[in-house]
């Protein structure tokens, strides 16, 4: 009889013991991007040694708004005490985000920001304006002397993402440049021409290629990641071009980096996915032990990685890049 | 003078699950002639039809094509057997050409390497046999490059009966054909028809246009109640009798046959 | 007729506008070099959209022709990289894939008699995925010569013409031929037109649909190759824009979305206009989003001209 009840507890707590974990919820842009794997990872790998369990989720693809509310309310409902997200829509996103706040939930951005910036609690992200001015810097400086032809391969009008990158780029550079909080694109008398990528391999060669049919003599090209400048080397290396051009971009994704040690790309910045997973989740536990909330913008981190050093400009080698690039190595 | 049974039937019964559509009925259709086929809704007009064009395999009975005993278990058997059948709901692609459509599904192709390596239509020899064809039978039209759509509804009948006659070898079965059709156009087709007949051809007319039936059919097959059961002369029957017998209030028996 | 003609004639017209104008505005534009990029850069949506043609000409649609793409690109290129297959082979084998699909397509048009827009909004998705899973979301690099030949370029008085350009162009005059000279290709339009009268006429309906949607696999396979020639790797992430894009081409180009009306060609004309618009715009420095509204405006014209030019000609010719 006494071991029937103890079985009959034993059945119950050990369960709940299971369930006294806590649980915090990750949702990704997507789940198959590189960037993102390396993040949940890292997530995973935090949450565990600290005794929490992750659950994950992501929109269906870059932009998917809807992917990402449901999977705010099945974690919600999941019971997660914290949710990190890399919001795909920081408009769209924030009324969904107001209600979990409204239930107690801890809600992090990180990697993008919601708009407005404080819909959520706190921001854990690269400082994308940052890292347009580490290339920019960079640029600069390889160019030397001459006067600069500048072609910049953009993502798409109205990202955030793309205008901080793009206007730091031109701050580097030494051009005049809107603020970080600004959502457009600047412009300068030396960017000769401005067209859009998507963020893709394949329209980031279309958007190099009318660019040199528009001024043959571009000589600094700056792109929005590592794929879009990848199609653009196809473009610039087509007319004979990749040599006599400085080509930046950000990311510091394992091919990117690659391409750095080839020689296509001349410098990266690279950025730290797995630093905001770790960050978030740390932050994450202390509002479930002590209720303390984190606030404001961290910054997690942006290196620039080059094969060749140029002065004035710090910058990491090929072979660190490597180590802390994320994707397959 | 026993005229040449071009098409016969001895009591096919057909069952749609409870439903007896056909009762064994019969069907007899002589050579050069216009049968008219008239009944109620239900008589078992279009699933007789039907059998007839290999559209509806029978449950039982017997079907002759000159003498020959044969079994249609698709539309194309029947249409090997030379009867053409012109459905209800025109099939035609408006938007192709008068030309593209009377040889739907049945294109010429160029002789040679062009036709037999290439499948390369023989465009020149199918306008000059569709315009022979829709001379002949008296349909009157601007281009025969023309799209269907274009047409008036009595031309586009014209043309799904222009491909009908044109391919058949023994019988042209009509569902239908003046129906939806103005006074002057329903009278274009009943010519037509009369053309086909003279042509050679034997035609099945089912139709619930009276005057149309009693103005251009040689005998009318009576269906009621999946039987057949009068087969009048148009021309010692008026069409009160006619209709009586149709809806069962006057026995077959009491007219003169 | 005449109406019939400004349908057809009607993008023709509006792609040569479209060059004039841009030839004003820049003086770089109506180079030989240029035009010879805008073909190079037409020339993989302008494959899908072969495939795409002979959908719609059916009154269906193939939302999933860009990922099935992508898929065949990465099926070659993991093949031929990672596995070391003889380029032939690897490029039988992605051609394979994406016709698997279009026969998956098929199928379910025709025996499960679902609309081709859910269908081919489903096969959208589960391509995506199969190419993202398949290549881990990795770029496939180090592609061997053989499957980017098509990429290379040939000189012709003084401008280089991509051999791919030339495959599309060939794809085109056979499609335009079967479609318009033999009995299979007046089958299509039938089907689109008037599918139970073809039936009724003893066309074999279910086989010409299931063989336009394997046929239009096949164009997706051969864009595929295209693509990984142009861009020189197997990207899990090419072709989101043609899903769309290859739709706009055929209905810029004057195909109609009711089936069985519409040439092969015009969507050459569509795809072109397309890219024109893009090449030009960035040549004049305006943002892209003008694009997007360019476009737009593109496609409801060429609907509504569509539309147009049948009613005038049903009116006219009676």
């Amino acid at each position: 009889m006494l071991l029937r009840v103890a079985l009959i507890v034993a059945l119950f707590v050990v369960p709940s013991l299971a369930y006294g974990q806590p649980v915090i919820g990750l949702i990704t842009k997507t789940s198959t991007n590189p960037f993102f794997v390396k993040m949940r990872e890292g997530a995973e790998a935090a949450a565990k040694s600290n005794g929490a369990r992750l659950i994950s989720g992501s929109g269906k693809n870059d932009g998917d708004n809807v992917g990402q509310v449901t999977a705010l309310e099945n974690m919600i409902a999941a019971g997660a005490k914290v949710i990190l997200i890399t919001p795909n829509d920081s408009k769209a996103i924030v009324p969904s985000i107001s209600k979990a706040r409204a239930k107690g939930i801890l809600v992090i951005a990180l990697d993008s920001p919601t708009d407005p910036v404080d819909a959520s609690d706190a921001l854990f992200a690269t400082d994308n304006y940052r890292a347009g001015t580490l290339i920019g810097r960079y640029a600069r400086a390889a160019l030397g002397a001459k006067p600069a032809r500048i072609a910049t391969i953009d993502l798409f009008p109205g990202h955030p993402v793309g205008a901080q990158r793009h206007n730091g780029f031109l701050k580097g550079f030494g051009l005049r440049a809107p603020e970080a909080s600004v959502n457009t694109l600047g412009t300068a008398p030396e960017v000769v021409c401005m067209a859009d990528s998507y963020g893709d391999q394949t329209r980031g060669q279309t958007a190099m290629e009318n660019c040199l049919q528009k001024n043959p003599d571009i000589n600094v090209v700056y792109t929005i990641n590592e794929p879009s400048a990848a199609g653009a080397y196809k473009a610039l290396k087509a007319k004979g071009k990749e040599k006599s051009v400085v080509l930046v971009s950000v990311d510091g994704g394992c091919q990117g980096v690659r391409d750095v040690a080839s020689g296509a790309i001349a410098a990266t910045a690279q950025q730290y996915p797995v630093k905001m997973a770790e960050l978030g989740v740390a932050a994450g536990l202390a509002f479930i032990k002590t209720g303390k909330k984190p606030s404001g913008y961290t910054d997690t981190g942006v290196s620039l990685i080059a094969k060749t050093k140029v002065s004035g400009v710090e910058s990491k080698d090929v072979a660190t890049g490597l180590e802390l690039c994320f994707g397959r190595k | 003078m026993t005229a040449r049974m071009v098409l016969e039937a001895k009591g096919i019964v057909k069952h749609f699950g409870h439903i007896t559509a056909l009762d064994g009925t019969d069907f007899e259709l002589r050579a050069s002639e216009i049968l008219g086929i008239i009944g109620d809704n239900g008589a078992g007009k279009s699933t007789l039809i039907k059998t007839l064009s290999g559209a509806v395999v029978p449950d039982r009975g017997e079907i002759f094509v000159d003498g020959e005993r044969v079994h249609f278990r698709a539309p194309s058997d029947a249409r090997r057997a030379g009867i053409e059948t012109l459905y209800q709901e025109l099939a035609v692609a408006p938007a192709l050409s008068i030309v593209e459509n009377l040889f739907l599904g049945r294109e010429l192709r160029r002789s040679g390497f062009l036709g037999n390596v290439l499948r390369m239509l023989d465009r020149r020899r199918m306008l000059a046999e569709s315009t022979a064809y829709m001379q002949e039978l008296g349909i009157g039209v601007r281009s025969m490059k023309q799209a269907v759509e274009t047409l008036s509804g009595g031309q586009r009948q014209g043309v799904a009966v222009a491909r009908s006659a044109a391919f058949a070898r023994h019988v042209v079965i009509m569902d239908e054909p003046t129906a939806a059709l103005g006074v002057k156009e329903g009278n274009l087709v009943l010519d037509l028809i009369r053309r086909v007949r003279d042509r050679g051809l034997s035609v099945v007319l089912i139709s619930h246009n009276m005057p149309h039936v009693f103005e251009v059919a040689d005998r009318i097959h009576v269906a009621r109640l999946g039987r057949r059961v009068a087969l009048l002369d148009p021309k010692r029957v008026s069409m009160s009798d006619a209709v009586a017998v149709m809806t069962g209030a006057l026995n077959p028996g009491q007219l003169p046959a | 007729m005449r109406a019939r003609l400004l349908g057809t004639l009607g993008p023709l017209l509006a792609l040569i506008a479209a060059c004039l104008f841009f030839a004003t505005r820049s003086d770089r534009f109506l180079t030989a070099d240029n035009l010879s990029i805008v073909l190079q850069q037409v020339m993989v949506v302008g494959v899908i959209a072969i495939g795409q043609t002979l959908v719609i000409l059916t009154a269906g649609v193939d939302l999933s022709c860009g990922s099935v793409m992508a898929l065949g690109g990465i099926v070659m290129t993991k093949l031929a990289v990672e596995h070391q297959l003889p380029v032939p082979l690897a490029i039988a084998a992605g051609v394979a894939a994406t016709t698997s699909f279009g026969a998956i397509n098929g199928l379910l048009v025709t025996r499960l008699r679902l609309p081709p827009f859910i269908v081919t909004l489903g096969t959208l998705n589960i391509a995506f995925a199969i190419t993202q899973l398949y290549s881990n979301a990795q770029t496939i690099t180090d592609v061997p010569a053989g499957l980017t030949t098509l990429g290379n370029a040939f000189q012709v008085g003084g401008s280089s013409v991509v051999y791919g350009a030339l495959l599309m162009l060939a794809l085109y005059a056979v499609a335009a031929f079967a479609l318009s000279q033999t009995a299979a290709g007046r089958h299509v339009y039938a089907v689109g037109n008037n599918p139970e009268g073809a039936r009724l006429t003893g066309i074999a309906t279910q086989r010409v649909l299931l063989g336009v949607y394997m046929l239009a696999g096949v164009c997706y396979g051969l864009a595929a190759l295209l693509s990984v020639a142009r861009t020189g790797v197997g990207d899990p992430n090419a072709g989101q824009a043609e899903n769309l894009e290859a739709i706009t081409a055929v209905v810029v180009g004057g195909t109609s979305l009711f089936g069985g009306r519409g040439l092969v060609l015009s969507s050459l004309v569509g795809a072109l206009i397309v890219g024109v618009f893009r090449n030009g715009l960035t040549l004049m420095g305006v943002s892209s989003v003008y694009q997007m509204l360019v476009t737009g405006v593109l496609v409801i014209l060429a609907v509504a001209t569509d539309q147009f030019s049948r009613r005038v000609a049903e009116r006219g010719e009676k």
